[in-house]
C-alpha cells in the first residue's frame, strides 16, 4: 500500500553496486540517518529523510545494491521485496530513484528497464556526471529521458551537485498522484528476457548519441596494481600499513580508554563500601565494557581502511588478487578482508563479512573468522612465551620467542583456511558459488562518506557492546562472583563461586590435556575476552590486582608451577577455543540464528581439545 | 571441412591475456531432450547480467598471478572480473 496523503512519502533508492547510490543518500540526508536490519533478516536497513524543494517530507530507504531483482543473496531479496512492497512492515515506495554511475550506464539502463515493469513512478538520477564527462563520455539527457519515459536527472553526489533538480523533479513525480501506480508485470526475467532487455538498453544508448568514458586511466592503474608480481607487492605493502596503523596507531587511544576506566573504578572503588554491589559495579560493568570498548579505536581504523578500500574502488582489486588463493579454501576473495580485520578482532571482522554477498560463503567465512590470531590473544600468548620459552637465538639470529609467536599466527591462519577447505567439501557439496565480479573505475573517496560511514560503525558498535555483549559480561561476572568467599575464607574468592564449582567440577576432564585446576576456574571468567584469562589466573594465583604488574609477577609463578607441557597445551588450547562471549554473540546478530553461535563454539572448543591433547603429550614425551 | 569461422571461436576461458574479439553465444549446449542443470542456467543469467551477451566486444586485461585466473574482461564499458571455469560458456571470436 502506498502511504496516505497525510503520511509523509517514502522513496527508495535502488541502483547497481558501485553506482555511488550510498553517496546520494549522504547527499539528500546528511547525518539524519539510521542504521538498523530489516526486521528477520541481516541486511542493513539505510533510513532518513530530507525536505523537497515545495517544502515536502520525504523518507527515504537506500536499498542494497543489485544488477537486477532476481535477488541472488538475502540483500538482494530486500532489495526486490521493498521495490514490490512486499516486505512486512515496510511500506510500498511511492516512488524510486534509480542511481546510474554515468560512466557505466549500460547496465543501469537494463535495470531500469526491468523497473518499469513493476509500475512504479521512477526516476533515473545519472550519477558521477562531472567523472563521466571529464573522461570524454557523452549522453544525451533530453533524449534518454524521452526514450525510457522516466525523469532523467544528472548529479554529482558527492558534491550534491543536482540535489536541487532532483528534489523538484521528485516534487512532480510525488505529485502525480492521478496516475496511480501502474499494475506490476514484473516477473523474473529469463535469460532470453535479459538478452532482449540488454539489446534494449544498447539502442537507447545509440539514439542518445551515447559515446562511452575513456577509462584508460584505470587500465593504465590496473596495469600496475593487477600486475601478476607488483599487484600482489602493493596488496602486502597495503595490508601491512592497515596492520601497522591498527597495531599501532591505534595503541595510545586505547591505552587512554584503558586508564580512563581505570580511573573511574579506581573512583567507584574509592565511594562504594566492598561487597556484591562494588564487585558488580567495578568488575561486572565497568571492566566488562571496558574490556570491549578498548577494541573501538582498531575497530574505527580498520573500517577507515575498509570504507577508503571500497570507495576508491580497490577493494575489488584485492578480491581479485586474493581469490585464487581463497578459492583453494573454498572462500570467496572478498573473505579476505573479513579474516584481515579478524586480526584486530573478530568482531569487526565478523561484521565485515557483509561485503560479501552469496550467503554461504558469507557464513563460512564468519566461521572461521575466529580462528585468525586476534588481539586479545597476544596478552595470554606473550605471558606464557616469557615465562616458558627462553630468550635467546637460534637457526642465525632468529628470536626463539618471536618464533613461537609467528608459529602460532600461523597455526591460526593455517586453520582457518584448512576449516574453511572441509566446510566446503563436507558440509555445503554444492556447486561452488560463481565469481563474478564488477571492476570499477578508480574515484577519489570522499571525505563525507567515510566520516558518516564510519559514525555509523561506531554506533552498531557500541550498541552491540552496550546490549548483547554487556550482558554477557554481566552473566560471567555473576559466575565468577556468586557466592562470595566466606568470612573466614582462605583461599581467593573466586574458589568459593559458581565458576568455581564448575571449574573443580571440569579439571577432571581437562587432567587429560595437562590443565589444573586454576586453569580451569580461569577459563570461566576468561570465556568474557582472551585476555581476561591473564587476570583470571592473577586471582586464582591470589596475586592482588596490580594492572600492569600482574604480568610480572604472574610470570615466575606460572613457570614454577606449570610444565613446559601444560604451557603449550595453553598456547594449543588458545589457538582454538572460542574464548570469547562477545564474538559468538555477534556471530548470533550476524546470522539471526542461535544455530551458528553454537555450531562455532561445539567445532572449535572440539579442535582446541584435540590440540591441546595432542600438544601436552608431544610436549611431554619430548620434554619429559 | 568446417568452415573458417567455426575454427576460429574459443571459449573465453582458454582465452590469453591480451585477447581482444566478440561474444558469439553465451549458454551451454543442449541435446535433444536433454536438460541443463540448474546452476548453469542461473550462471548464463548472471553472465548476461554483467553484459556477456552476444555480439559483446570483449578484452582480456588482466589475468591472476597463480594459473592465470581470474581473468579480468572489458566487456563493452564494463570490467569483469570472472574465474575462468566459470567463463566456460562465454564462446568468443578473435577481432580479424
Amino acid at each position: 500500500m502506498s502511504a496516505t496523503a497525510t503520511a509523509s512519502p517514502v522513496i527508495a533508492l535502488v541502483g547497481c553496486p558501485n553506482c555511488g547510490k550510498t553517496a546520494l543518500f549522504n547527499a539528500l540526508t546528511g547525518s539524519r540517518q539510521k542504521v538498523a536490519n530489516y526486521p528477520g533478516v541481516t541486511v542493513e536497513r539505510k533510513a532518513g529523510a530530507f525536505t523537497t524543494t515545495a517544502g515536502r517530507r520525504v523518507q527515504v530507504l537506500d536499498l542494497p545494491g543489485t544488477y537486477s531483482l532476481r535477488a541472488r543473496s538475502p540483500d538482494e531479496a530486500v532489495t526486490r521485496d521493498v521495490v514490490l512492497g512486499r516486505l512486512k512492515g515496510e511500506a510500498a515506495p511511492d516512488a524510486l530513484v534509480v542511481v546510474a554511475d554515468a560512466t557505466n550506464l549500460r547496465l543501469a539502463l537494463r535495470l531500469v528497464l526491468e523497473l518499469k515493469l513493476t509500475g512504479r513512478r521512477l526516476i533515473l538520477a545519472v550519477n558521477m556526471i562531472d567523472i563521466a564527462r571529464r573522461r570524454g563520455a557523452e549522453i544525451d539527457l533530453k533524449q534518454l529521458e524521452a526514450a525510457l519515459g522516466v525523469p532523467v536527472v544528472s548529479t554529482v553526489a558527492v558534491r550534491k551537485g543536482g540535489i536541487a533538480d532532483l528534489l523538484s523533479r521528485l516534487d512532480t513525480v510525488i505529485d502525480r498522484t492521478s496516475d496511480a501506480p501502474a499494475d506490476c508485470q514484473w516477473h523474473e526475467p529469463n535469460a532470453a528476457e535479459l538478452r532482449a532487455a540488454h539489446g534494449a538498453a544498447d539502442r537507447i544508448l545509440t539514439l542518445c548519441l551515447w559515446r562511452p568514458a575513456d577509462e584508460s586511466l584505470t587500465g593504465r592503474i590496473d596495469s600496475v596494481l593487477l600486475h601478476p608480481l607488483a599487484g600482489i607487492a602493493i596488496l602486502l605493502a597495503v595490508l601491512f600499513l592497515i596492520f601497522q596503523a591498527v597495531f599501532a596507531w591505534a595503541q595510545p587511544v586505547m591505552d587512554l580508554i584503558k586508564s580512563g576506566f581505570d580511573a573511574l573504578a579506581a573512583f567507584v572503588d574509592a565511594v562504594l563500601p566492598h561487597g556484591m554491589l562494588h564487585s558488580l559495579v567495578t568488575d561486572g560493568v565497568i571492566s566488562g565494557v571496558g574490556s570491549v570498548l578498548v577494541f573501538l579505536p582498531q575497530i574505527l581504523l580498520l573500517f577507515f581502511f575498509i570504507i577508503l578500500l571500497e570507495d576508491s574502488g580497490y577493494m575489488a582489486r584485492a578480491a581479485f588478487l586474493m581469490d585464487r588463493i581463497m578459492g583453494g579454501a573454498g572462500l570467496h576473495g572478498r573473505a579476505f578482508i573479513p579474516l584481515l580485520s579478524s586480526f584486530a578482532c573478530a568482531i569487526p571482522g565478523i561484521m565485515a563479512t557483509r561485503v560479501i554477498d552469496q550467503r554461504r560463503d558469507r557464513l563460512t567465512t564468519i566461521l572461521v573468522a575466529p580462528l585468525m590470531t586476534c588481539s586479545a590473544r597476544i596478552p595470554v600468548y606473550t605471558l606464557i612465551i616469557s615465562a616458558f620459552v627462553p630468550a635467546r637465538r637460534v637457526w642465525g639470529g632468529l628470536q626463539l620467542q618471536g618464533l613461537v609467536m609467528f608459529g602460532l599466527y600461523a597455526t591460526g591462519i593455517v586453520s582457518a583456511l584448512a576449516v574453511a577447505a572441509v566446510l566446503k567439501r563436507i558440509v555445503w557439496r554444492h556447486e561452488p558459488e560463481p565469481f563474478l565480479m564488477e571492476l570499477p573505475s578508480y574515484k577519489w573517496p570522499s571525505l563525507r562518506n567515510v566520516v558518516l560511514g564510519l559514525w555509523q560503525r561506531a554506533i552498531i558498535f557500541l550498541r552491540r557492546a552496550g546490549t548483547v555483549i554487556f550482558s554477557m559480561m554481566l552473566v560471567i561476572w555473576f559466575l565468577s562472583s556468586v557466592p562470595g568467599a566466606p568470612a573466614d575464607a582462605t583461599e581467593p574468592a573466586i574458589n568459593y563461586s559458581i565458576a568455581g564449582v564448575i571449574g573443580h567440577w571440569l579439571a577432571p576432564a581437562l587432567a587429560p590435556i595437562g590443565f589444573n585446576w586454576q586453569i580451569a576456574i580461569a577459563l570461566i571468567p576468561g570465556l568474557a575476552a582472551r585476555e581476561v584469562m591473564v587476570a583470571a589466573l592473577g586471582t586464582v594465583y591470589a596475586i592482588a590486582d596490580q594492572g600492569v604488574e600482574i604480568h610480572s609477577a604472574l610470570g615466575p609463578i606460572l613457570a614454577a608451577d606449570w610444565s613446559l607441557a601444560t604451557a603449550m597445551a595453553v598456547l594449543a588450547w588458545y589457538v582454538f577455543a572460542p574464548q570469547c562471549a562477545s564474538t559468538l554473540a555477534v556471530i548470533k546478530r550476524e546470522t539471526n540464528s542461535w544455530v551458528w553461535p553454537v555450531v562455532t563454539f561445539l567445532y572449535m572448543i572440539t579442535l582446541a581439545y584435540v590440540a591441546a591433547f595432542t600438544t601436552y603429550r608431544i610436549a611431554g614425551a619430548l620434554f619429559g | 571441412m568446417p568452415d573458417s569461422t567455426t575454427i576460429r571461436t574459443v571459449s573465453l576461458s582458454d582465452a590469453d591475456k591480451g585477447f581482444r574479439g566478440r561474444v558469439v553465444r553465451v549458454g551451454v549446449v543442449v541435446v535433444p531432450g536433454g536438460t541443463v542443470a540448474p546452476h548453469l542456467l542461473e550462471l548464463e543469467r548472471r553472465l548476461v547480467e554483467m553484459g556477456f551477451v552476444e555480439g559483446a566486444e570483449v578484452h582480456l586485461l588482466h589475468e591472476g598471478f597463480l594459473g592465470g585466473d581470474p581473468i579480468a574482461v572489458r566487456v563493452d564499458d564494463t570490467t569483469v572480473a570472472v574465474r575462468r571455469r566459470d567463463a566456460r560458456m562465454v564462446l568468443v571470436d578473435p577481432e580479424e
